[in-house]
């Protein structure tokens, strides 16, 4: 194989250099400030600090809110993950049926991503919140007792909801190019060998999605993780009790609201070391078993 | 205006830095109205003399406000003037070299700065142990009680007396709910701010040790029989559908404007919203618990003050305290007072709006003055203070909320927020 080589030594850098300094300046200057603060403790105005070493941490991982945020997160991410996955799955075949306005219908699914994630909280609250809400009238009417404001699992419901609801879309777009790849041929040889729709949808379709349903799962959950804390932030504030409270909410309400600062830099490197975890595990040993068609 | 047209302002003007007006920066938390009412302060005082420019930025909420000033101190950039709500007092105390003692500056410019004149509750509130006024009081609010005279009506009760005491509350509501007049009887905004902080001080019952945090670090006194008994009644109202819980800070009042619950506490400074849904409302003072002796005693101030930044030139900090003088006018506090719905912070403000008959033709604005006036402050009642605040009330809020929703007595909440509280005011204080 014959390989290419640039005579210039100093143009590579040059050209490479913008999106260097915008990686060293905006990713790794916060890693490292968040680091440094994660082993010292200060007060909020930085006027005196002392080196703790890992007491941070210690403390961190010995609270029981923690693992209270810890438990939170896990159920929150694989509830939004599964049924954005699911419910956009669900809709993207049914969209493959329609023959009259499939490109109207494909628009309108779409839209709800172009919705930031604050918007998407707040449209959720305004039809579920206990006093003002326009649909937990009829729900309270129907004899169900719904107040995400006391009720733990009703808030969790909620925010789940309403973070579910933005990335439908978003998967949706995914699962409509993935289907279209699909080659037709072999749906109509499972037709010819008289498979039921159904039997046909889990025995080819659903294994030929599968790149897209793992490139999704990885999207999904780096989402569900890091991206809801505005939804979060605007329906439930954490609340009620600690009972919405995921990972990156602690960290926000710990450092910006408590001003807890070394507890709060210890919990993101925390994240940083789980995210990196995460991305590191998925792409090394479940990638390969995907089948990429 | 083009680039080239400002740079010649530039060019023209920087040799002359030395006689031009000195900007003074104001950093506030203010929205609708009482942003208007801010804008009109600075601007009113920026063309009665020539010297200074005030120039106030929104920075978002309160406690977004707090942290763009911290950051802004820490990268060496901070505002001249920061206005910091109620909570974030005992964080901006403890930040000695940071901030620049208001009692200091103004005296170092030349002003006398008389305590007498400002309103004592007021004053307390903002002051270091020593007495040392820190911080300039902007917007003072107190918590007051609303009630809906239409729904009063239908359930049969006095629609010119509304509840004075907790235990007329709770039979109030009560009576509301049963006779179907409305669907809940009674709701609640900052329900750690209403039914802690300030029962304390209406009560004349200990918050925490340390007169309340005011003379050195607290540990909290929650869990003692009195308040334990109040959250219990609170409860039980919220098992039998009685009281509503609306959120942690003022959600509550749509359950009230909405017409849903016919009775609310809430800061006086809501009443803006109240008027505007249009809905036929009464007022009362806040009530008390007539068990207790002594109560009712005195409320404790809300809302913000104003905060000066230390490290900045000297002809910056004339220009605040001319510029804090200039607030402190009875006219300027007048129009601060009748304006925003927020309390007026000179004694001769009060009076003024006294004498224009203010209060004949809106008696309701008097209510949470009388109430923060009406008796010397104890050791109880001078205020709370924590050097972590938020997080107390955020830990009181969760052990109430668990507790209004049935998985807990209020003895066993009390207990838990003053352990979970105590372990934090601790670790704040760096024990």
């Amino acid at each position: 194989m014959r390989r290419t080589v640039f005579p210039h030594k100093v143009l590579p850098w040059l050209l490479l250099a913008p999106q260097l300094a915008i990686t060293l300046i905006f990713f790794y200057w916060p890693a490292a400030q968040a680091f440094r603060q994660s082993v010292l403790k200060e007060d909020p105005f930085g006027l005196s600090s002392t080196f703790v070493g890992l007491a941070n941490f210690r403390k961190v991982l010995s609270d029981p809110n923690y693992l209270n945020a810890v438990q939170v997160t896990v159920v929150f991410s694989l509830l939004v993950a599964f049924s954005a996955l699911a419910i956009a799955l669900f809709l993207a075949v049914q969209a493959e049926k329609i023959i009259r306005g499939k490109g109207f219908y494909r628009t309108l699914m779409i839209w709800p991503y172009a919705v930031a994630p604050a918007i998407a909280g707040m449209l959720w609250l305004f039809m579920f919140n206990p006093s003002f809400g326009t649909l937990a009238w009829p729900l309270r009417q129907l004899g169900i007792d719904w107040n995400p404001l006391l009720d733990g699992d009703d808030a969790m419901a909620l925010v789940v909801a309403a973070a579910t609801w933005k990335q439908i879309s978003y998967n949706f777009l995914f699962f409509v190019a993935g289907l279209q790849a699909i080659p037709k041929s072999l749906l109509e040889a499972a037709a010819i060998d008289g498979a039921s729709r159904r039997h046909a949808f889990w025995t080819i379709v659903f294994p030929l999605l599968a790149p897209t349903t793992f490139f999704l799962l990885v999207v999904n959950t780096v989402y569900a993780l890091f991206d809801t804390f505005g939804i979060i932030h605007a329906v439930t504030g954490g609340g009620p009790g600690k009972s919405t409270e995921t990972l990156v909410y602690k960290v926000y309400n710990d450092g910006f609201v408590n001003l807890i600062m070394g507890d709060s830099a210890a919990q993101s490197v925390i994240l940083m070391v789980i995210v990196i975890t995460l991305t590191a595990f998925q792409f090394r040993f479940i990638e390969r078993r995907v089948h990429y068609g | 205006m083009t680039k080239t047209s400002l740079w010649a302002i530039c060019l023209a003007t920087a040799p002359f830095a030395a006689q031009a007006q000195t900007e003074i920066s104001w950093w506030h938390a203010m929205t609708g109205a009482n942003a208007e009412v801010v804008e009109k302060m600075a601007s009113d005082f920026n063309a009665s003399q020539s010297d200074y420019v005030v120039t106030p930025v929104f920075k978002g909420t309160y406690p977004e406000t707090l942290n763009a000033g911290i950051a802004a101190f820490r990268a060496g950039q901070a505002p001249d003037i920061i206005q910091v709500f109620d909570v974030g007092t005992g964080v901006m105390m403890g930040a000695e070299g940071a901030i620049k003692p208001v009692a200091e500056l103004l005296t170092e410019n030349g002003t006398t700065f008389d305590k007498s004149q400002y309103l004592p509750g007021i004053v307390a509130y903002y002051s270091n142990p020593a007495g040392e006024m820190l911080s300039f009081p902007y917007n003072s609010s107190s918590p007051i009680l609303y009630y809906n005279k239409d729904i009063f009506q239908k359930a049969g009760l006095d629609v010119d007396n509304p509840p004075k005491t907790w235990d007329e509350v709770w039979a109030a509501a009560r009576q509301i709910k049963e006779s179907g007049a409305a669907t809940c009887g009674y709701t609640s905004t900052w329900l750690t701010w209403i039914h802690t902080e300030n029962f304390a001080a209406w009560n004349n019952t200990s918050w925490g040790t340390n007169e309340n945090g005011l003379s050195g670090i607290p540990e909290l006194k929650l869990d003692s029989d009195t308040y334990v008994k109040h959250f219990q009644a609170l409860a039980d109202l919220a098992k039998e559908g009685v009281f509503v819980y609306g959120g942690r800070t003022s959600e509550a009042k749509q359950n009230f404007t909405s017409g849903e619950c016919g009775i609310l506490t809430e800061s006086s400074g809501g009443l803006g919203d109240i008027v505007k849904a249009g809905i036929n409302y009464g007022i009362g003072q806040l009530p008390y618990d007539a068990t207790v002796e002594g109560a009712p005693q005195n409320t404790i101030p809300g809302g913000a003050s104003l905060w000066v930044m230390g490290g900045k030139s000297d002809e910056t900090y004339k220009g605040v305290a001319a510029f804090f003088n200039y607030l402190s006018q009875t006219e300027v506090q007048q129009f601060l007072h009748e304006q925003s719905g927020y309390l007026p912070v000179t004694m001769a403000a009060y009076e003024a709006s006294k004498a224009s008959g203010f209060y004949e033709k809106n008696p309701a604005r008097e209510v949470p003055i009388t109430q923060m006036m009406g008796k010397a402050p104890t050791e109880n009642s001078k205020g709370v203070r924590a050097p972590n605040l938020p997080q107390i009330r955020d830990i009181l809020n969760e052990e109430f909320e668990k507790m209004l929703a049935g998985q807990q007595d209020a003895a066993t909440a009390m207990k838990a927020a003053v352990e979970r509280g105590n372990a934090a005011i601790r670790d704040a204080a760096g024990g």
